[in-house]
């Protein structure tokens, strides 16, 4: 048979092939040819025939009959065998296939080979496909190697040594003593890879992190020789001696300094050196410098080596080059936690980035402005982050919007701005706007009273004119439901009242309801709030009455259920219609960070409406909370009134957290507008107030925080199920004196990591005799699990001088806070 | 750890594709393919990090890429590596290459794979990186390229020595040298086939 083409030739005419047809063809051709010659067994041209394989590989087409053959190259005595047969082994084979094994022999004859070349194939092949039995057999050999002289050799060994510890981790121990001389070479390929092996094994292990600690000071002389030793033709790269080393070995300082004094101390004089020397023009400076950053800010530095890395971190910020402007944005997203006074420096530089052109950089810039907002700034970045919301991609919108939200909630400075904020985004990103920020942009519309008029004008102004963003428009919807009467009244302090008659509120909600652009969840509500209206609005009930029975007949289940019942509302309950569509009370909610779950304390009504009540709108209309309270029967804890923080000192800034009103209400959790999915939320059958945290309480014992002067205070705990770092610690002050103690108020600081919340007390008099006492609720956000403390300061008069007391709370029980 | 090197063209045609870490070998091409649309789409003058698609590993592992003429050199790494560090090494390795085969150019890259692969086993081992000093590199690749050249080669014996010889280019040897009036005249030498 012919001799096979050579691969030259192969490569040659597949490129001649216009078509996809046409190269599959030949290479199939070529492929019948090459397998025939291998049955052929020819050793002459094994090594081309493979050769060849591998290329056709390279582009697409199934390979794997030459596995076998490259085994035999291996094992063949000719180096051009060896050396495409190993190739062929690394690209070909896999631990999974079980031919690989076969291999093991040949590398180990290999390993021990005359020839350095062999040896070295050998090392590279165990180094890049080794299978963990491989590596078992195979590690003496390779740390013999790893000791030879041969620095060709000896840095194969190393990098092959490091495959070897991820393979079969156990082994580690064996390299350690080979180790000892490694960081004596000369050689830089040695040393670089010799920094790698210290490297992963320092990560792999916290006892060879122990072991290494004492490398510290050679580490550091070396990098100091490589710093000094000025210009060496070998290793230079534009300028800098072997900055591929460097980079290594300051990242291996970092792995040691880490949470090390002693290392980090030994450490900081070359660092600030690194730090100023480096020569900035070109990567390579740029390069180093980024990881001498990077390693300050991971050991225990001084404080000026901080502020020097990220001044260091803003010089790169103003670089024209894209890449140095990235990795600063990524290294100070990583640094904003710990240093965050120190990158609000750069804020600005931040904020400008957010206008690049360039999609990475833009991503990363708005993270970074995300972790900056603070109380301060908020304005000023919210302003350029609402700008960036119009101008970005449609990828970015859903995340800033949702990043905006929760700034916004958390650093509002006015209820006005932040309506105004969230409008803004609504209008703008409106269909980008994640489900969950509909109810909690109604639960806060909820909470500001004084604004209703205000919100619901605007609303109605922003869906006038465009009704097809879904979330607004349902947020409209619902607000226009509840205040529509406002809205028609005219009567609003903060703007221009417009003049709105009822008919047309009613038609902008019948567009809505009409409209092929509204989800059939928007139409629920747009349902719902011409319902509510009936009750607000005094000339167009009819027209709302019509508009309902026409949906009576909807081939949306969901619309005609809600339909059906309003009807009955209106036929045969008119009298008890105004009770149900009465005003929503203040809602409480859980916040969370990122997606909240909203809990629901409707206002219940009385259970008899049980029946004609649509069971799945999530909008129940309803009294007070006070009738909830008759029908459990006397439980005499207030409802809750979200107080305004009367939370001490040390309550950490703002409503970082508001936590579900007091635990004896019942509700059960509803999300707001899902209409489908929630179940009455009257669990009132066992009329049992059903505490919304599973009672663990049971298991936590209550302790006796304070007991002076006849003063008693009980601490008794609960656990959240839903959040574990919440506590909800519940106090009982009691009076054993004879004499009532009056005024009394309680306040509590905790330690900065916590926050705290005090809720209203029940009353502000212990009667005397024990015969009654005060409850209060506080509630503890501890996110870092630490030991809870709390300081207390007591004021209340008694037997007619006002009285005072200071005391810490330390005897918390381990259960409260872990 | 480098999890992937891989060399295309501006139309996505793998030149050069080798990965560090197990993948079937429908997904390796498919990894080629989608790396090709990622890295297609930017634009000149943005920078040269990219999150890594979803096949390779999501946004744990980045795209360092850079663009010579018309080959794309694309390092997939994940997060233990210096992004400007991997810029620096594909710009050595590109170096290399130049040295090793004077002025590269694609064409190179397309005929002479396997030397290619060589000389990137001489750099990168196992995901790590080995060597960066370009000389060192260069020295090993020419004496183990001596080494083969002893045995003779890719090719087989028989078939080099012949075509060595065919490819001899004997000139036409002029029978006649006329310079003026000195004639001088040359013996036929014979001809070889």
């Amino acid at each position: 048979m012919p001799a096979p083409i050579r691969l030259r030739e192969l490569i040659r005419t597949i490129r001649t092939a216009r078509t996809q047809a046409e190269e599959r063809e030949m290479i199939q051709k070529e492929c019948a040819a090459i397998r025939s010659s291998f049955r052929e067994e020819d050793n002459t041209y094994r090594c081309r025939n493979v050769a060849k394989l591998l290329y056709m590989h390279m582009l697409g087409y199934p390979a794997h009959f030459g596995q076998l053959e490259c085994l035999k190259l291996i094992a063949s005595q000719k180096f051009t065998d060896k050396r495409i047969g190993y190739l062929g082994a690394m690209l070909l084979l896999d631990e999974r296939q079980d031919v690989h094994l076969l291999m093991t022999n040949c590398i180990k004859n290999d390993l021990n080979h005359s020839t350095q070349y062999v040896q070295g194939l050998a090392l590279c092949t165990l180094g890049c496909m080794g299978s963990s039995e491989m590596c078992r057999d195979l590690a003496g050999e390779v740390e013999k190697l790893l000791k030879t002289s041969n620095s060709y050799l000896r840095k194969k060994a190393a990098l092959c040594a490091v495959h070897v510890i991820r393979k079969v981790p156990e082994l580690m121990e064996m390299f350690l003593p080979a180790t000892k001389n490694l960081l004596n070479e000369k050689n830089h390929g040695v040393l670089h890879t010799s920094v790698v092996l210290l490297t992963e094994m320092c990560e792999r292990s916290p006892d060879m992190l122990a072991h290494f600690r004492k490398l510290v000071p050679q580490l550091v002389r070396i990098l100091k020789n490589l710093i000094m030793s000025g210009y060496s033709p070998e290793h230079d790269v534009s300028g800098i001696s072997d900055p591929f080393l460097q980079v290594r070995i300051l990242r291996l300082l970092r792995i040691l300094g880490r949470n090390d004094d002693d290392s980090s101390e030994a450490m900081n004089d070359i660092l600030a050196q690194v730090a100023t020397n480096t020569e900035t023009s070109k990567n390579v400076g740029n390069a180093i410098l980024y990881e001498t950053v990077l390693t300050i800010m991971d050991i225990k530095s001084e404080s000026g080596l901080r502020v020097l890395a990220i001044n260091i971190l803003g010089r790169f910020l103003l670089n024209n080059d894209k890449n140095i402007r990235y990795v600063a944005l990524t290294s100070l997203l990583k640094t904003v936690q710990t240093d965050h006074n120190a990158v609000q420096r750069h804020r600005s530089t931040i904020v400008d980035c957010l206008k690049d052109l360039d999609v990475s950089i833009k991503r990363r810039a708005m993270e970074l402005s995300f972790a900056l907002v603070n109380g301060n700034n908020v304005r000023g970045m919210m302003k350029e982050l609402l700008y960036f919301l119009d101008s970005c991609e449609p990828e970015f919108k859903a995340d800033c919007a949702s990043g905006i939200f929760l700034a916004a909630e958390k650093y509002a400075p006015s209820k006005r701005w932040h309506i105004d904020t969230i409008m803004r985004v609504l209008t703008t990103a409106g269909s980008y706007v994640r489900d969950d920020a509909v109810p909690n942009l109604i639960q806060l519309i909820t909470n500001s009273v004084e604004m209703h008029a205000y919100t619901v004008q605007r609303l109605y102004k922003a869906i006038l004119g465009d009704y097809s963003q879904q979330p607004l428009v349902q947020v409209a919807s619902w607000c226009i439901g509840e205040y529509g009467d406002l809205l028609v009244s005219g009567q609003c302090e903060e703007e221009e009242p417009i003049q709105v008659t009822e008919d047309e509120v009613l038609d902008i909600l019948e567009s809505v309801l009409i409209s092929n652009m509204s989800a059939s969840v928007t139409r629920g509500y747009a349902l719902t709030a011409i319902m509510k209206l009936s009750t607000r609005f005094t000339c167009t009930v009819n027209r709302i009455k019509k508009v309902v029975s026409i949906y009576g007949s909807s081939i949306d289940v969901e619309l005609q259920q809600r339909a059906v019942e309003y009807n009955a509302l209106f036929k045969k309950y008119d009298h008890m219609r105004p009770a149900l569509l009465e005003r929503m009370p203040v809602m409480e909610k859980v916040t969370t960070n990122g997606p909240t779950e909203i809990v629901q304390t409707n206002g219940e009504t009385e259970t008899a409406v049980l029946e004609t009540k649509p069971p799945h709108s999530g909008l129940q209309p309803g009294s007070q909370a006070n009738d909830l309270l008759d029908l459990l029967g006397g439980n005499d804890i207030t409802p809750v009134i979200p107080t305004a923080p009367t939370s001490k000192p040390a309550s950490a800034g703002g409503e970082l957290l508001d936590l579900l009103g007091d635990l004896n209400l019942t509700g059960s959790p509803v999300s707001a507008p899902a209409p489908q999915i929630s179940q009455p939320p009257f669990l009132l059958d066992g009329l049992s107030s059903q505490p919304l945290f599973n009672d663990i309480a049971a298991g936590i014992p209550s302790i006796t925080a304070y007991n002076k002067n006849g003063l008693k205070i009980d601490f008794s705990f609960e656990r959240s199920n839903t959040n574990p770092s919440v506590t909800v610690i519940t106090i009982q002050a009691s009076n054993s004196t004879e004499l009532d103690m009056t005024d009394f108020v309680f306040q509590a600081a905790v330690p900065k990591t916590f926050q705290l919340q005090l809720l209203s007390p029940s009353s502000s008099v212990i009667p005397a005799f024990n015969s009654g006492t005060i409850t209060q609720v506080i509630k503890v956000l501890n996110p870092q699990k630490q030991q809870l403390r709390m300081r207390i300061k007591l004021t209340y008069n008694h037997k007619g001088s006002a009285m005072q007391d200071l005391a810490e709370v330390n005897n918390f029980p381990p259960q409260s806070w872990q | 750890m480098i999890k992937a090197i891989l060399i295309f063209n501006n139309h996505g045609k793998p030149r050069l594709s080798k990965f560090y870490q197990r993948y079937s070998e429908d997904t390796q091409q498919q990894i080629i393919r989608e790396t090709f649309h990622l890295v297609s789409k930017r634009d000149e003058n943005v920078c040269n990090f990219l999150e890594g698609g979803l096949l390779i590993g999501g946004s744990d592992n980045k795209l360092i890429y850079r663009h010579y003429a018309t080959l794309y050199f694309v390092f997939c790494v994940d997060s233990s590596e210096s992004e400007l560090g991997i810029l620096d090494l594909i710009q050595v390795f590109v170096e290399t290459l130049d040295k090793c085969f004077e002025n590269v150019c694609e064409l190179d890259l397309i005929f002479h794979v396997d030397k290619v692969h060589n000389i990137l086993a001489e750099m990168v081992m196992g995901g790590m990186v080995l060597e960066t000093n370009m000389n060192e590199i260069v020295t090993q690749i020419d004496a183990q390229n001596k080494l083969e050249k002893s045995e003779a080669g890719l090719a087989g014996a028989p078939a080099r020595a012949v075509s060595a010889v065919k490819n001899m280019n004997l000139p036409e040897i002029p029978r006649n040298i006329n310079i003026g009036d000195i004639s001088i005249k040359v013996p036929n030498l014979p001809t070889f086939k």
